[in-house]
């Protein structure tokens, strides 16, 4: 599934305008702890998280995720937007909190894989 | 008598990968003296490979730069440990070197990690994942800092990302922690209406500068004999007639 087609499916605002969303999403994986997000999430997966300091945007980078979602309507830091364009990783955010969200994106067909 | 001395307690180098590359001991030191601050701490994450050269170089200018780490627990609260010397602070990261999260710093996601002489010269690069978590939880880490006596700081407890109460919820009752450290991001006022259940733990104010502009932008004034570890350890127990003021 692509990603611009999770966005539109779930009405999630696009905190990075100027990145492309015609991106694979491979997966999904929620946690809000870095160092297990470095340890266990894959390529190509969408993060779902509550944090919101731009280290999210250096960890997803390190492991080539397809974007980030930030649950219950939570504003990235202004130093996350920049980073976020920088790196070229698509920020988006949901005003559900994550257990809603997670369960929209599992019916939507995304798996933890 | 305590004469007043003023301390940034939370300094990061070009070490930390987050760190901008022109936070070099020898850039840190001139900046400290240029704005009379007595006493500073270089608090790299997980590391203190550029403390002794600040340490060296702070000294020729008569600031005392204790070496510290800040080490980020296994529930990634950020908590710094301060050194009497620079064999403590190594048995410190020692124990964080064994318990660090592997992996290699990927230094396009995350920034160099630039170990320095006192020239500015680039010795090598840490390749460890610095900006990864411990295995160790905010009460090991305590202890340990405590088993070399270093004083145990939980660092900007007022940010929602790497502060304690963020990641644990609370303070838990029983923590060792020698002072708490409020960042530049909330008044003192704000802070003292957020964090007054924690008015019997002593409070100290550091910049956590990633930024050379950033050193000094909040700082504690400390009563004490003279600007020394040990003082400073005396400090934070308001021993005699010592006092903080944040």
């Amino acid at each position: 599934m692509k990603l611009y087609e999770i966005v539109n499916s779930l009405s999630l605002e696009v905190k990075t305008p100027s990145l492309d969303l015609n991106k694979e999403v491979t997966g999904g994986y929620v946690s809000d702890l870095l160092s297990d997000v470095i340890g266990n999430s894959k390529k190509g997966n969408v993060w779902i998280t509550l944090q919101t300091h731009q280290n999210i945007i250096a960890v997803a980078t390190l492991r080539d995720m397809s974007g980030i979602i930030l649950v219950n309507g939570r504003n990235p830091d202004v130093d996350t937007l920049l980073k976020a364009a920088e790196q070229g990783i698509p920020l988006m955010v949901s005003s559900l909190p994550a257990f809603e969200l997670v369960g929209r994106l599992y019916s939507l067909g995304i798996r933890c894989q | 008598m305590p004469v007043e001395f003023r301390a940034d307690l939370h300094i990061q180098t070009c070490l930390s990968p987050c760190a901008d590359l022109l936070m070099t001991p020898l850039r840190i030191v001139e900046k400290a003296a240029s704005l009379g601050l007595n006493m500073i701490a270089v608090c790299d994450h997980n590391s203190m490979e550029n403390a002794e050269v600040t340490r060296k170089l702070a000294r020729e200018k008569g600031i005392n730069a204790v070496p510290g780490i800040e080490i980020t627990s296994s529930e990634e609260a950020h908590i710094i440990g301060l050194f009497r010397g620079i064999d403590q602070a190594l048995k410190m990261q020692g124990v964080v070197y064994e318990n660090l999260q592997p992996g290699e710093n990927d230094e396009n996601a995350f920034g160099m990690q630039v170990i320095v002489n006192e020239h500015e010269e680039v010795l090598g690069f840490n390749k460890r994942l610095l900006i990864g978590s411990t295995n160790l939880s905010v009460n090991q880490i305590i202890n340990i800092i405590h088993s070399f006596e270093g004083i145990a700081i939980a660092a900007h407890i007022d940010r929602e990302g790497f502060g304690i109460i963020g990641h644990l919820g609370f303070i838990p009752s029983g923590l060792k922690l020698d002072t708490l450290e409020i960042s530049s991001n909330v008044s003192m006022e704000e802070a003292r209406e957020r964090f007054k259940e924690y008015s019997h733990i002593p409070w100290i104010r550091s910049s956590d500068a990633h930024k050379l502009d950033d050193i000094g932008k909040v700082s504690t004034g400390l009563f004490m004999e003279h600007a020394t570890f040990d003082e400073l350890a005396l400090t934070l127990k308001k021993a005699g007639e010592r006092k903080i003021i944040v």
